[in-house]
């Protein structure tokens, strides 16, 4: 469904991702891990057009997205971006934002189709209650899922997410996961930026870990995180064990007290 | 969708009428009242009388040019506040009213509306503000992408340069022309020319129907560049005819009329409150209210004092300001 070739790509010509191969196949649910400033946002952003690639390109069904129009893309395309600005608009106004690139020529209002939509994407995220509420008034994990809705309101085939879990308690945490698995479940590609090694180990598919801006390892997630690739790449001290109920691995921390006292006992 | 539209409807004809109420009102005052069921009749066969003359020579065009004048800066502000998603951004923050004063008082310090004409005042003005937006714009683009936050600076930066320039002229000026250039700055609706009168109308409702193409476009913009984009929108492309827009009827207004302040931050502002934030509504809105308010400023200003006439410039800041400390800590 997507494909990355020899994506290079950066910052005012200083690259941050270097010779990126990615295969994305239609259904899977992907996450994206690896230390700050590997370039796994930037990588989201290479994929949505906000930077232009250096080197290499980025086919979606086979096309290359820059003969796509914006508004082609974001059809079939839709991000949830890391900081989602509060302003007076309500709920559902915000929703129906996400219809925007359904829109024919000289359409003034919204029809009742996108009406249905985005109350369809409210109700699939508990949101529709809130629709009345000014969407600066709510809570940071009630914006996350008010920012799905409206990713949901633009019927995308392939959604990317910035690690939408940060700063959420782990009831949201899990709660927003758990969304995504569903939808994921329902034919929706997704591909996910996650800070939180566990929790990508517990819902991804397939873990790619950047490095340096540099794809370190592709794989599942016990293929990616064992404690020697864990340790290269983040330069910490970790043990990892298999969770007791979905046996996938988990990544424990270890302080430096405690570092030193094991060190002594041995 | 319905609800939204009546709404919508409501707030439009609610404004519209406002609008026709006070350019009726401002028909009527003046140092020779006019009674408002008196107008009909004059207009239809009042021909030739003095009343016929005040109404259509001198009230007429004032409020005609209010309606141009104070409709493109609103319609200007509104879409440059949703551009920079900034509500202290104003048409003049970007230097254009800057621009356009150099203008003219080069034009008046070289006596070249003596030996070309009055009409060159304007145009010397609007010839000004083109040569700003097209400096502000140079230097804020960088490999094909307009940088907000540079044109915004750069904006504010040629401000501050043409204004001390214009000191610069002021101080090596002789005392009439100086006279000149203080009445010129500090703004007036008196005009005389119907063509350029006619021109500023036509200018500032072709940028409302312009505008209302971008409505949804500026509704995207409202979440920043990123997210518009993903919500595919041509980010670009948008900015650029959105800043030229809002550059062009910055610049027909202050070269027709002067340095008219206020109207363009206080309104937009105002109706974002009232109206709400969504740009479908709030550029028709913003635009009406704002001619109806620099109409009823500009008819305080030559009836408070009268027979002496005061800068509407001055009524703008006062009413416009006080209005607005008053909206804001209500809400507060």
């Amino acid at each position: 469904m997507l494909e990355l070739i020899n994506l290079t790509c950066g910052y005012n010509s200083k690259f941050l991702l270097k010779d990126i191969n990615i295969k994305v196949e239609k259904g899977e649910l992907i996450g994206i891990i690896g230390p700050n400033g590997s370039g796994k946002t930037t990588l989201l952003r290479a994929i949505t057009r906000v930077i232009k690639p250096e080197k290499g390109k980025i086919l979606f069904e086979k096309k290359n997205i820059e003969k796509f129009s914006f508004k082609e893309l974001a059809k079939k395309i839709a991000v949830v971006s890391q900081i989602s600005t509060a302003n007076v608009m309500t709920v559902e106004e915000f929703v129906l934002l996400g219809r925007i690139p359904h829109r024919r020529r000289l359409q003034f209002l919204e029809t009742k189709l996108d009406e249905e939509i985005a109350h369809r994407a409210m109700d699939l995220t508990g949101t529709f209650n809130l629709k009345e509420r000014f969407f600066g008034d709510l809570s940071a994990g009630e914006k996350q899922l008010v920012v799905i809705a409206r990713s949901l309101a633009q019927e995308p085939e392939l959604l990317l997410l910035d690690e939408p879990t940060s700063h959420l308690d782990i009831a949201h945490q899990v709660k927003i996961l758990d969304l995504i698995k569903r939808l994921n479940k329902n034919g929706l590609t997704v591909i996910i930026v996650l800070h939180e090694l566990n929790l990508a180990s517990q819902y991804c598919n397939r873990l790619i870990l950047l490095n340096n801006g540099t794809l370190h390892k592709c794989g599942s997630p016990s293929e990616v995180l064992t404690y020697q690739i864990i340790e290269e790449v983040y330069k910490t001290i970790v043990v990892v064990r298999e969770n007791p109920i979905s046996s996938k691995p988990y990544v424990f921390l270890v302080s430096e007290e405690e570092r030193q006292k094991k060190g002594e006992m041995c | 969708m319905r609800n939204k539209l009546i709404y919508w409807l409501i707030w439009v004809s609610v404004l519209g009428g406002i609008l026709l109420g006070i350019s009726i009102f401002s028909l009527s005052v003046g140092s020779a009242g006019i009674p408002v069921n008196q107008i009909i009749p004059l207009i239809l066969e009042g021909k030739g009388t003095t009343e016929y003359s005040i109404l259509f020579d001198i009230r007429l065009p004032r409020i005609i040019l209010g309606f141009a004048v104070g409709g493109a800066l609103s319609l200007s502000g509104v879409i440059l506040q949703g551009m920079f998603r900034n509500p202290l951004v104003e048409p003049y923050t970007l230097g254009i009213s800057g621009g356009a004063a150099l203008g003219v008082c080069l034009n008046i310090i070289f006596h070249l509306y003596q030996t070309l004409g009055i009409s060159t005042l304007p145009i010397s003005g609007f010839l000004g503000a083109i040569l700003v937006i097209l400096l502000v714009y140079s230097l804020s683009i960088r490999k094909g992408i307009l940088k907000i936050q540079g044109l915004l600076l750069t904006g504010v930066m040629i401000s501050f340069i043409s204004s001390s320039l214009i000191m610069f002229i002021m101080a090596i000026s002789r005392t009439e022309d100086i006279h000149g250039i203080i009445f010129w700055i500090m703004g007036s609706l008196e005009e005389t020319n119907w063509l350029l009168i006619k021109l500023a109308a036509l200018i500032s409702i072709s940028g409302l129907f312009i505008s209302y193409k971008f409505s949804i476009q500026l509704n995207a913009l409202s979440l920043g560049e990123e997210e518009a984009l993903h919500l595919g929108v041509n980010v670009e492309r948008t900015k650029k005819i959105l800043f030229v827009l809002a550059s062009l009827l910055t610049g027909c207004s202050v070269s027709v009329a002067g340095i008219i302040g206020f109207v363009g931050l206080v309104v937009p502002h105002f109706l974002r409150i009232f109206a709400g934030s969504d740009h479908r509504i709030l550029l028709i809105c913003s635009f009406l209210s704002g001619a109806s308010f620099l109409i009823i400023c500009d008819t305080l200003a030559r009836t408070i004092i009268s027979p002496i006439e005061l800068p509407v410039g001055v009524i703008t800041g006062i009413l416009g300001g006080c209005l607005f400390v008053y909206a804001l800590s209500k809400r507060a």
